[in-house]
């Protein structure tokens, strides 16, 4: 029988979400939803985003059963710059071209494969503009998160097994 | 914009595309560096899609800079310090 010791004990995944403008209505209900399915599979998480995006999801789990840490997205921004921070999985949430500036710079600075949540309502022509290596999860959802939740659903399991 | 919100700035283009940032200082800036995302201008961190070119019109900085609400401006700012020191920490493109 294999002994189990701190060497092989498998280290605890992490994922950040990086919320955009909240503009969009989806964004929160489909930030929890991931933050849940993430949290299945045993990955730790932390939402980065400006104060309204990060207000909108606190004060929707008030009692924290689904939001971990939260944290300011230019501190986030700042702590994967300077290599205080890493994260196993970058989810960018992308409804405009501020979105795709996000993705971009999370891609450049960490070298990794970033997960790019593109919905809204001119979904089609953002993921279009994205150039850059990164996984695309796309759908018209703009108040009805189920386009977007559906395509999540099919591509989280080879999303977290593959990256 | 936290402390570049605080200085005398001057916005060139307002809800720009990163490209178009990039053509603007390509055209109208005789000297221009290309830096990556996550270069520091003004103690901030340089969000965008890389390559990102900073503009020089002498202590004039031309530079692009992204709120998630609002999207991307380009911006001018005159800080001759700040310019002294982008010019030599970034590989420099001059035309």
């Amino acid at each position: 029988m294999q002994k189990m010791t701190s060497e092989n004990k498998e280290k605890e995944k992490s994922a950040v979400l990086v919320l955009g403008c909240p503009q969009v209505p989806v964004q929160t209900g489909i930030a929890l939803y991931l933050i849940s399915a993430l949290r299945k599979k045993g990955i730790k998480t932390t939402i980065a985003g400006n104060r309204a995006a990060r207000t909108l999801v606190e004060v929707s789990d008030p009692e924290r059963h689904y939001v971990g840490e939260v944290m300011d997205i230019d501190r986030y921004i700042g702590e994967i710059a300077e290599k205080k921070r890493d994260f196993d999985y970058h989810f960018i949430f992308i409804h405009n071209d501020a979105g795709v500036s996000y993705a971009a710079t999370v891609q450049a600075i960490t070298g990794k494969t970033v997960v790019a949540l593109i919905y809204g309502e001119h979904f089609q022509e953002i993921a279009g503009t994205i150039g850059f290596p990164c996984e695309k999860i796309a759908a018209k959802a703009v108040h009805n998160p189920m386009p977007l939740k559906n395509k999540l659903d099919e591509a989280l399991p080879w999303v977290v097994s593959n990256l | 914009m936290g402390c570049i919100e605080s200085l005398k700035y001057e916005i060139i283009l307002r809800d720009a595309s990163f490209t178009e940032c990039r053509e603007y200082i390509r055209s109208t800036c005789k000297e221009y560096v290309g830096v990556d995302p996550g270069f520091k201008i003004f103690d901030k961190h340089i969000i965008g899609v890389p390559p990102i070119f900073i503009g020089f019109d002498g202590d004039v900085i031309i530079f692009p800079f992204t709120k998630p609400c609002y999207g991307t401006f380009l911006m001018r700012v005159e800080d001759h310090d700040e310019a002294a020191r982008i010019r030599q920490s970034a590989v420099q493109s001059k035309k």
